[in-house]
């Protein structure tokens, strides 16, 4: 019996297509696994399903239990069975473990809150998912993986029928995401239907019984049980994509050894003991491209960041070498000096000023290059964002346009000027292509191809993987903090990628 | 790509068009403020039948009003770090000017010394603030308030809740004195040095303008259309050729403003001009974007409350001169004047967009509706109910047109 049918699902983001007429079909008691690469368009299929994206902002129809669905929002889809647990879980932290199972569904009389039947009910909750806590326990006080569970407590609460998680065992070590699947198929037998989206194809081997592969996207194909499902068969799936021509050519003319990091180890900022880099080497030459490839939470930016004037983690251990001399680099003012140049993956949280012009945004950290006994220049500084609006062809009314009125390519141009303007010698790239069409991705690559021509290093954060092997002369690949992986360009595939992450996956589960 | 480069070029024809456009939107409310406070003098001059702009009123405005100038050019560098206020600031002037009361009256110490003591002290509180604000991470609401409480109950303390009084009088000349009139034998009716001064700085604005203009033309910079360009320089010399006359129909150049006439420039030229004052702009407007820029926004976060105490000591001298006496609840209230000033003025609550002239304009509607009202005899509990309302219209109107810009 069929329990969920989405037909051809059509969801845009400012004339982006984000999904193009995506159909899936759940069977009931059912595991079903969807995968992709990053941006094939998982999660907002299931946010179309869930209804934060309410019905009327996309096309298409959604049947559940055989009957037409118009979700405004999350509460209408939960009142059908439909919960969706986000990656980032979504609990309070100061409240209890009770409170959080029932929020928003408190089990109360006329709005006051009954606690003895909260809690009651809780603790049948907590034992049904297997997790031994007393219901008045802390959020804050337990691990992930409780926290997790306690996240499943709280859709069972909403009685639910078909429960989508999102990347569950993203957080969990090894025997926290076992407990999860297992609580899964526990969870199946009670005829409760589930789609788990995950990256850890032998999760996906483990547990499903169906699975639908995304790319870019669209459906690609639906494989079932029968179809013998094997992990070469799902990266084929999700990777199978021609090459078009869509980089610019380029002839790599590379130099000696410019930049190298050694033994790089980085703690995460908040949790002391965790460590989110580990014994990270890598090398860039002068005029090189060097890809660092990986999948999302791997540690890439983290990594960047780290090495940016440690703007990210603590205990910071490791060597940075430019020209054979070690550098110290204690802020991002030290790091620029030194000619490093970091270009966010996040250009509207951390890559713009958007309440400001054009202008301002490009000036912003090479200030004292345009001003004298720091009084600013503003002829040249007028001149300068003149210079590079042409030169970078951003596409505004003048520089003194405010950048959140700018497309997210020309955005992403402003961000590129800005640090081209420091006259970096290494420019680390992260995702500097996310979120914008293909024009303007092929317009960033020729600036890029040229930037490496002037003789500068390039680090290339990438999760698309088309894109590192056609930008790229040498691919690191990063999982789970650590490099997994080196392929020159005439080695590198995407299957071959893919192998390095899928494997080091393995030997960590 | 044959396309893309046809519509840049239209984008840049029409561009000549949008900078008109451009620059009236930027600066709207400003002009809107100002705008607003032309509208409320003309009608408090016709409502107190002319006493408004009697030059000797003119005068008083200037004096009376110069506490909260002076706190508003501050404040609105905390309000600029990313909608940080300072509620310290009336507590500060207090205890400021208690110190510096008990030194000069009960210690009979000298002006100058006495003064400098004040100074310091200013400084020692910014440290102190200005640290748990920028490098401890307390919010600035929280250390102020904090701070509020502590100064004025150290003011109290130290005032033994009396009033001191009166200060020598080389020290009421800090409010209540002028310069002296260099032209005073030659047998005027007025006082003509501040027409003088006038007309100096009329002439270095207008050189300066036309200088600036030309480099701009030069550099192929977009500039604002040649009738506008006129049309706001002889009103801006027309407006100070205009106050000077009152002053000197009075009693000429009060010191205070001279005083506040180098905080405005400076200040302005600060916040405008130079490199750390872009930081403050940069941090308002994101502060992740501004470290991660090179930025050392704790140190510029600092400097805001730092600059802010220092300035909240000078208005406390500025207050205690004028009202030659040094008291407990001396201050009280003044950060909410400074902070609704910010706000008429057009600061955004989130950080990132205001002006120093901006701030000025907002305290100057504030003072001329006081002024305004007190002439008319309206009482001071609907004289608080009318700014309340103006603060709140004038945040409104701001928001609606954000939004309009938005559609």
């Amino acid at each position: 019996m069929i329990i969920l049918e989405m037909i051809n699902i059509t969801k845009q983001f400012d004339g982006v297509k984000a999904l193009e007429n995506v159909n899936l079909k759940v069977m009931s008691g059912e595991i079903h696994a969807l995968v992709g690469e990053n941006g094939a368009g998982k999660s907002t299929l299931m946010n179309v399903l869930s209804g934060v994206y309410p019905h009327g902002t996309y096309s298409g129809e959604i049947l559940f239990q055989g009957k037409n669905c118009h979700f405004r929002g999350i509460r209408d889809s939960e009142k059908e069975g439909i919960v969706i647990i986000h990656q980032e879980l979504a609990l309070i932290p100061y409240l209890s473990i009770a409170e959080n199972i029932f929020l928003g569904n408190e089990r109360a009389k006329s709005s006051v809150i009954d606690w003895d039947k909260t809690y009651n009910e809780a603790a049948k909750l907590l034992q049904k998912v297997d997790l031994e806590e007393k219901p008045d326990t802390l959020v804050k006080d337990i691990g992930v993986g409780k926290q997790q569970l306690v996240e499943i407590a709280k859709a069972l609460a909403k009685d639910v029928k078909l429960l989508i998680l999102d990347e569950p065992t993203a957080a969990l070590n090894e025997e926290d995401s076992d407990n999860l699947l297992n609580l899964l198929l526990e969870l199946k037998s009670h005829n409760i239907t589930s789609i788990l989206i995950s990256h850890k194809l032998n999760e996906v081997l483990k547990v499903a019984d169906s699975v639908t592969i995304l790319r870019d996207g669209s459906t690609i194909e639906t494989l079932t049980k029968d179809d013998a499902i094997s992990e070469d068969r799902i990266i084929k799936g999700m990777v199978g994509r021609e090459l078009v021509d869509r980089f610019p050519k380029r002839e790599p003319k590379i130099g000696e050894v410019h930049f190298e990091v050694k033994n790089w180890n980085v703690y995460d900022p908040l949790i002391s003991e965790r460590q989110v880099i580990k014994d990270v080497n890598i090398k860039v030459h002068r005029g090189e491209i060097v890809g660092i490839s990986g999948l999302m939470g791997s540690g890439r930016t983290e990594f960047a960041m780290s090495l940016f004037g440690k703007m990210y983690g603590r205990n910071i251990s490791g060597q940075v070498i430019k020209d054979g001399k070690e550098l110290t680099i204690n802020s991002v003012r030290q790091a620029i000096e030194h000619g490093m140049a970091y270009v966010t993956e996040d250009r509207k949280t951390a890559g713009l000023i958007l309440i400001d012009d054009i202008k301002h945004n490009i000036s912003l950290s090479s200030l004292k290059k345009i001003s004298k006994r720091l009084v600013i220049n503003d002829n040249q500084e007028n001149r300068v964002a003149t210079e590079y609006r042409k030169k970078l062809n951003i596409k505004s009314s003048s520089i003194f346009q405010k950048t959140s009125n700018l497309s997210g390519g020309n955005q992403q141009k402003v961000v590129l000027a800005k640090w081209i303007f420091t006259e970096p010698d290494i420019l680390i790239l992260d995702e500097p292509t996310r979120g914008i069409d293909v024009g303007a991705k092929y317009e960033i690559y020729t600036i890029i191809n040229q930037l490496a021509n002037e003789g500068k290093s390039i680090i290339f954060i990438s999760s698309e993987l088309p894109e590192i092997l056609g930008m790229c002369d040498r691919v690191y690949v990063m999982n789970e903090g650590r490099i997994v992986g080196e392929l020159d360009r005439k080695d590198a595939s995407q299957e071959s990628i893919m192998r390095c992450i899928m494997q080091s996956n393995r030997s960590v589960i | 790509m044959e396309t893309i480069k046809d519509v840049s070029k239209n984008e840049i024809k029409q561009s000549g068009m949008h900078t008109i456009n451009d620059i009236l939107s930027k600066n709207i409310r400003q002009y809107a403020m100002l705008i607003a406070l032309i509208v409320i003098i003309i009608f408090f001059q016709i409502s107190t039948g002319g006493i408004l702009l009697k030059p000797m009123n003119v005068t008083n405005l200037v004096l009376q009003n110069s506490y909260v100038l002076i706190l508003a050019i501050g404040m609105i560098l905390c309000i600029l770090t990313g909608g940080n206020i300072d509620l310290s600031v009336g507590a500060i002037a207090a205890f400021v000017a208690a110190i510096v009361g008990h030194l000069v009256i009960n210690m009979k110490m000298g002006v100058a010394p006495a003064l400098l003591i004040g100074l310091l002290t200013g400084i020692i509180i910014g440290i102190w603030q200005g640290s748990l604000i920028a490098y401890l991470r307390i919010p600035s609401f929280i250390v102020t308030l904090a701070g509020m409480l502590l100064f004025r109950g150290l003011t109290i303390t130290m005032l033994k809740g009396l009033t001191l009084s009166p200060f020598p009088e080389s020290f009421q000349k800090i409010s209540s004195g002028f310069i002296p009139d260099f032209f005073a034998n030659f047998g005027f009716q007025l006082n003509v040095t501040p027409i003088v001064v006038a007309i100096i700085f009329s002439i270095i604005l207008i050189l300066a303008q036309i200088k600036k203009r030309a480099e701009k033309l030069k550099n192929e910079t977009e500039v604002i259309p040649f009738p506008l360009f006129i049309t706001q320089l002889v009103l801006i010399v027309f407006a100070l050729n205009l106050f000077a006359y009152w002053l000197a129909a009075f009693r000429g150049i009060p010191i205070i403003l001279v005083i506040l006439g180098v905080l405005i420039i400076g200040y302005h030229f600060f916040t405008t001009k130079t490199v750390p004052g872009r930081y403050f702009y940069a941090m308002g407007g994101n502060e992740k974007a501004a470290r991660l820029s090179g930025i050392d926004t704790n140190k510029v976060l600092f400097f805001a409350y730092f600059n802010m105490a220092i300035l909240a000591s000078l208005a406390g001298v500025a207050f205690a001169s004028r009202t030659n006496s040094a008291f407990p609840l001396l201050g009280n209230g003044f950060e909410m004047d400074a902070i609704a000033a910010c706000f008429i003025g057009g600061a955004s609550a989130s950080g990132g967009i205001g002006t120093v002239i901006g701030a000025i304009i907002g305290a100057l509607v504030m003072g001329v509706l006081n002024n305004g009202m007190s002439i008319m005899g309206v009482g001071s509990d609907w004289q608080m109910t009318i700014k309340g309302f103006v603060l709140v219209l004038a945040v409104a109107f701001d928001v609606l047109s954000k939004n309009k810009s938005k559609a």
